[in-house]
């Protein structure tokens, strides 16, 4: 019977013990209020370069430890997200969102801190206009977040090409070329038929997406989340104007982050690509050293492009909610950012940080010293404010794959924008 | 061996032997105990992680499959209509029909070169040992690779495939654009992954097959073609149908391959007109993309139901084979 009783001792220990790993792996900190030490846990996924930030944090608020948890990849944290929201544990105390997924919890702000009851409402003027807006609810009575960095896009283009095709290398001639997404298909017609054997753009999606985000205020929801796909002339002069540009033969139909479209940087299989900021890493790897000032960056065609951003916030289960609400203002002021800017180059959306110095005398030796802080600058100052619904994302990848078909010849453009409206319903309903 | 395997009813357990008078009915008890309990206790621990990280989370599925459950956590419950909005899909339909489709194109080739192969290697060759580890190499290779490397073979531009089809004159085929293409690449995939694995069953089933039948039948004048379909696969048919009922299974939840092979930031989806989305790609769509999780858990639900249909298909066809 002792024996008996041991092994039973030895299983609740065992059981005490996987709930304290349990406690510690979840409570995120909670264990060191007791001594009089904060420790905030920071979640991000891919790189924000805050580690000097946070350094300097602790430094200036003594008994506060910051602890970031990274996953690399955003596909891997997201749905470690949704399980930390959802089950009210293991999110930390700060939280990093990427817009598709800020944009879907807005529908449940109550998951969030509301950052106006900790004093955000005077910061508005540190952020871009559409930026501040992305993370308030549509009553402006609750802020989810603060902005880190944007996506701030412009048109990457080979010169080798424009040259051979008869076409202005110059970065400015060349912005020159497409005030309007309408130059941008003339300057691809003349580009085609100069017969350079490269296309004029990678895939049609990245195209349609800057042309969307540049009509209005609203695309695919109004902004009492109705679904007006249909009756906003928005989406469809968006949808029509690169189908026009598909059926003029531009695209290569290229799948983004294919085995082909990374060698085409290098082979230089099509022209020109929208690029993010965050994109040029990409480039300068997948180009290599030997097509070193052959990539070059211009503005983009219309009134300025992004693709991509995102913000931190405060989750409600988070047990020091106050210290972490400050930890985040402090990460997203604009010094906070241009740092961000120069440890990891994530383009900031502060407009003080985007006209600091650090920012705007910042060239990208590989693009011919091309001044990517200015353009990238300009382009996302040119946006106005965009309103995104919850099923944003998953509707603008049914959107996408019916230009695919469109460009693989396998459906005609009327029938796939009838199947992209029908999928866009179907996911709402 | 059966007999040495019945239990004795002669010898008493020894060690009832040694304990005297005093404890003996107690001892009995226990020993009773011990005799009827303990088979339990042994397989136990089997039963009870099976039922934490099996059966637990199929009730959990259905009971969230039975709600309006988002980002936001669980909504109102709504009954079957999750069910009822999922046979209304088409996306679903097509989904079945392309997993069901490439079970098909992958294993009936599959199986026979399986089959072809094992009775390769079931003579006398040089070399035997390295060759049956050959055959077995692919299974060790990460699914991911096998992936990425077919997906580059297969790619449009620049693949292997299309530079051999361009040998003979054949224009490059677009193979992520039409469903047949795609299916076949993919099928390639499995294939090349588990052709060895299920050859070598088929060899072990075959080398119990005893030396005289052969014999026998040579000396009656059957070639190797006649003794391969008269003696080898009745012989192995309960090794053909292990491989059939596993080859079905792992066909139904085909789901790495099918992604990489996709490629860009939205191969969830399976070609842009959904030529190659598997059930399991089109439920982690639903539930993990759209975080639609009470519509997820019942594409769940449904490749549960789907497997177990099949399983029984393929249960009454043995029944009858015996």
């Amino acid at each position: 019977m002792a024996r008996h009783r041991r092994g039973v001792l030895a299983a609740l220990a065992a059981a005490a013990s996987l709930a304290l790993l349990a406690a510690c792996g979840g409570g995120g900190g909670d264990g060191g209020s007791g001594s009089g030490r904060t420790t905030l846990v920071v979640k991000t996924f891919g790189q924000f370069g805050y580690d000097e930030l946070y350094k300097k944090y602790e430094a200036a608020h003594p008994g506060v430890t910051v602890k970031e948890e990274n996953i690399a990849k955003l596909g891997d944290y997201a749905p470690k997200l949704q399980q930390w929201m959802a089950t009210g544990r293991g999110a930390g105390d700060v939280v990093a969102l990427e817009e598709g997924i800020l944009t879907q919890f807005k529908a449940d702000p109550g998951k969030f801190v509301n950052l106006l009851d900790y004093g955000a409402g005077s910061l508005k003027g540190n952020f871009l206009d559409w930026k501040w807006q992305q993370a308030l609810t549509t009553d402006g009575k609750d802020l989810i977040g603060l902005g880190t960095d944007v996506g701030a896009q412009g048109m990457c283009y080979r010169t080798d090409l424009f040259k051979k095709a008869g076409l202005p290398t110059d970065r400015d001639q060349v912005g020159a070329l497409w005030p309007t997404w309408e130059a941008y298909l003339a300057t691809g017609e003349r580009f085609t038929k100069a017969g350079t054997g490269a296309h004029f753009f990678d895939s049609s999606g990245s195209i349609y997406k800057n042309i969307l985000i540049q009509q209005g205020d609203h695309t695919y929801y109004d902004t009492s989340n109705k679904l007006v796909m249909e009756s906003n002339p928005g989406v469809k002069a968006a949808w029509d104007q690169t189908v026009r540009m598909i059926t003029a033969g531009l695209s290569g139909n290229i799948l983004s982050y294919s085995p082909q479209w990374n060698a085409g940087f290098k082979k230089g299989t099509f022209a020109t690509i929208p690029c993010p900021s965050w994109m040029l890493g990409t480039i300068e790897k997948q180009a290599g050293p030997e097509n070193a000032g052959k990539w070059d960056v211009a503005k983009v065609p219309g009134a300025g492009g992004v693709n991509g951003g995102s913000f931190l916030a405060v989750p409600k289960q988070s047990k020091h909610q106050k210290q972490a609400a400050d930890l985040v203002k402090y990460l997203t002021a604009a010094q906070g950012q241009t740092a961000a800017f120069q440890a990891k180059g994530n383009f900031p959306s502060s407009p003080q940080a985007i006209d600091s110095p650090a920012v705007q005398g910042y060239t990208a030796p590989y693009f011919g010293n091309a001044p990517v802080g200015k353009i990238f600058g300009e382009s996302v100052k040119a946006l106005k404010p965009l309103y995104l619904g919850p099923q944003n994302n998953p509707i603008n990848d049914e959107v996408t794959n019916a230009l695919i078909a469109v460009e693989q010849g396998k459906l005609s453009p009327d029938a796939a924008w009838k199947k992209a409206v029908g999928d866009a319903k179907r996911l709402v309903q | 061996m059966a007999t040495h395997l019945r239990p004795s009813t002669a010898a008493p357990p020894t060690r009832d032997a040694p304990a005297p008078g005093a404890h003996r009915p107690r001892e009995k008890l226990l020993s009773r105990l011990d005799r009827g309990g303990s088979p339990y206790l042994f397989i136990a621990p089997f039963f009870l992680l099976f039922a934490v990280f099996g059966l637990y989370p199929l009730g959990y599925t259905a009971w969230v499959s039975l709600h309006d459950w988002t980002i936001s956590g669980k909504g109102d419950y709504v009954g079957l209509a999750n069910y009822r909005q999922l046979f209304g899909d088409p996306d679903f339909w097509n989904a079945l029909g392309n997993t069901l489709g490439m079970l098909v194109v992958a294993t009936v080739p599959q199986l026979v070169l399986a089959l072809i192969v094992a009775s390769l290697l079931n003579q006398q060759l040089r070399a035997m040992t390295f060759l049956r580890l050959g055959i077995l190499l692919p299974i060790v290779t990460s699914v991911a690779a096998v992936g990425i490397v077919f997906s580059q073979i297969f790619d449009r531009d620049a693949g292997m495939a299309n530079g051999l089809l361009g040998l003979v004159g054949v224009h490059p085929v677009d193979w992520r654009a039409d469903k047949w293409s795609s299916w076949l690449a993919i099928s390639t995939m499995v294939d090349w992954r588990w052709t060895g694995y299920n050859s070598l069953i088929y060899l072990a089933a075959m080398q119990a097959i005893p030396r005289e039948l052969y014999e026998a039948a040579a000396v009656d004048g059957a070639g190797r073609i006649r003794q391969l379909r008269s003696i080898t696969v009745p012989m192995i048919r309960p090794a053909v149908i292990f491989t059939v009922i596993s080859s079905t299974i792992a066909g139904m939840q085909l789901f790495t391959e099918p992604l990489i092979f996709g490629q860009g930031p939205d191969a969830i989806s399976g070609g842009s007109l959904r030529q190659f989305q598997t059930v399991s790609m089109f439920m982690f769509e639903k539930a993990f993309r759209n975080f639609d999780y009470g519509y997820g858990s019942a594409v769940a639900w449904m490749i549960f139901l789907v497997i177990m249909l099949l399983t029984a298909i393929n249960f009454f066809i043995v029944r009858r084979m015996k």
